[in-house]
């Protein structure tokens, strides 16, 4: 059984659709390995090589990696959900309402939806404190640092937008303190709050605004980012690492 | 202008120097870049305006409060539409904010205790607005109370007034 998988994949590597994809043939050697890893859109800011240490479950806790797969579940949930609500008041609410008690397993959705959104949030600052407390803002990740930042505040815009989506009463009473606290800046702060709002109530304009903020304007940026964070990662030469002292100290 | 400086260097001829110093591609960079700028402005200008609606759907800032006979003396009526509150004093009617100064959720005014509440975060205020204790910055607003030629109360939310003006009745 085995060996007759085996055969067929490898008779399957031998036709020529296959060899038009992975042109590098079969990773055998370092050099065909590294080209298949380069040759991949979706692998090719990966390093060829790490070292060990850096894979270790205490060098980075995995919270980059965890706030992106929240980020991930969340993209794929929140499409889904799309496909049910329209944002428009009351209509939200209701929507919100059928898909917790009436559409077909729209209850889990919503509720990955909403954990994994929770979830990201502790994530993205967990992994904000870890790097913070080591140093990793440090030369020459200060850039990847600042990026970063941006990245934490793109996911609080990405929470608190997604907040008002609902359309209940927790929702609505944020958004009138939240907006209000943005109409305390000086000078700026009530056109600011009135641009947010798109009027000087939390209405419809303000959850249509709110919703194309949520689901188009923030992911499309948090993606950008994302892939600056990632490529530069690489290219500052990969995850900060504690190199242990002569003595073996860490 | 510095062309003397440079006169060791062999130098293409270079039929722009010889005028203002500026050459015939700076001049068309700048042109452009100027160009673009003032295309960007142009932009944001219009961008803000697309994004600042012109007609709103929001509940009208002017509205009629009825007969002041609903109204009894040493009362305060919370008008839930328009987020007022409509006291009756012996001195008079004034027309008193509902939302609170400190952001923006509807109070709620308490009999028992005399007091107008907020539930957010705790300001208290008095039935004329001052307030008692809280986060709140300022002292509910009054605003403008009149009566109209059929001698129902008119209350204009876009007019704030000082407190020591009560309409008399």
């Amino acid at each position: 059984m085995a060996t007759s998988f085996r055969s067929a994949l490898q008779n399957l590597r031998e036709t020529k659709v296959w060899k038009s994809i992975f042109r590098s043939g079969p990773a055998n050697t370092n050099r065909t390995r590294s080209l298949a890893v380069f040759g991949n859109l979706f692998l090719h800011w990966l390093p060829v090589k790490v070292r060990e240490k850096s894979l270790r479950v205490r060098a980075s806790y995995y919270l980059g990696s965890i706030s992106f797969l929240l980020f991930i579940v969340l993209f794929v949930t929140g499409i889904l959900l799309m496909f049910y609500y329209h944002p428009a008041a009351p209509q939200a609410y209701r929507d919100m309402k059928d898909l917790q008690f009436v559409v077909s397993n729209g209850v889990f959705l919503r509720n990955l939806h909403r954990l994994a959104a929770h979830l990201m949030v502790f994530a993205v600052f967990w992994h904000m404190f870890h790097v913070f407390y080591r140093g990793g803002y440090k030369p020459p990740h200060e850039f990847n640092w600042v990026v970063g930042v941006v990245l934490l505040l793109v996911t609080l815009f990405l929470s608190y937008t997604g907040y008002l989506l609902p359309w209940d009463q927790l929702a609505f009473w944020a958004v009138t303190v939240g907006t209000n606290i943005i109409s305390a800046m000086p000078v700026v702060g009530s056109k600011i709050r009135f641009l947010v709002l798109g009027g000087n109530i939390v209405g419809e304009n303000a959850l249509l605004r709110f919703y194309v903020l949520h689901v188009v304007i923030l992911p499309l940026v948090a993606f950008l980012l994302i892939g600056i964070h990632f490529w530069r990662v690489q290219k500052d030469g990969g995850l900060t690492v504690k190199h242990r002292d002569e003595d073996g100290k860490e | 202008m510095s062309d003397t400086n440079n006169s060791a260097v062999p130098s293409v001829p270079h039929s722009a120097l010889a005028g203002n110093g500026i050459t015939r591609r700076d001049f068309l960079n700048e042109i452009t870049l100027g160009a673009l700028g003032i295309a960007g402005l142009g932009s944001v200008a219009v961008t803000y305006q697309y994004f600042s609606p012109n007609v709103l759907f929001e509940p009208a800032t002017t509205f009629r409060a009825g007969n002041p006979d609903l109204y009894p003396v040493h009362s305060v009526t919370f008008l839930p539409d328009q987020q007022v509150y409509i006291v009756r004093m012996p001195e008079g009617f004034y027309a008193v904010s509902a939302v609170c100064t400190h952001l923006g959720c509807i109070t709620q005014w308490k009999a028992d205790a005399d007091t107008i509440a907020c539930p957010c975060h705790g300001s208290k205020f008095k039935a004329d607005g001052t307030k008692i204790e809280g986060p709140a910055p300022r002292p509910l607003p009054h605003f403008a109370i009149s009566l109209t030629a059929d001698g129902e109360l008119l209350v204009d939310k876009l007019q704030s007034i000082k407190p020591a003006q009560v309409l008399k009745t």
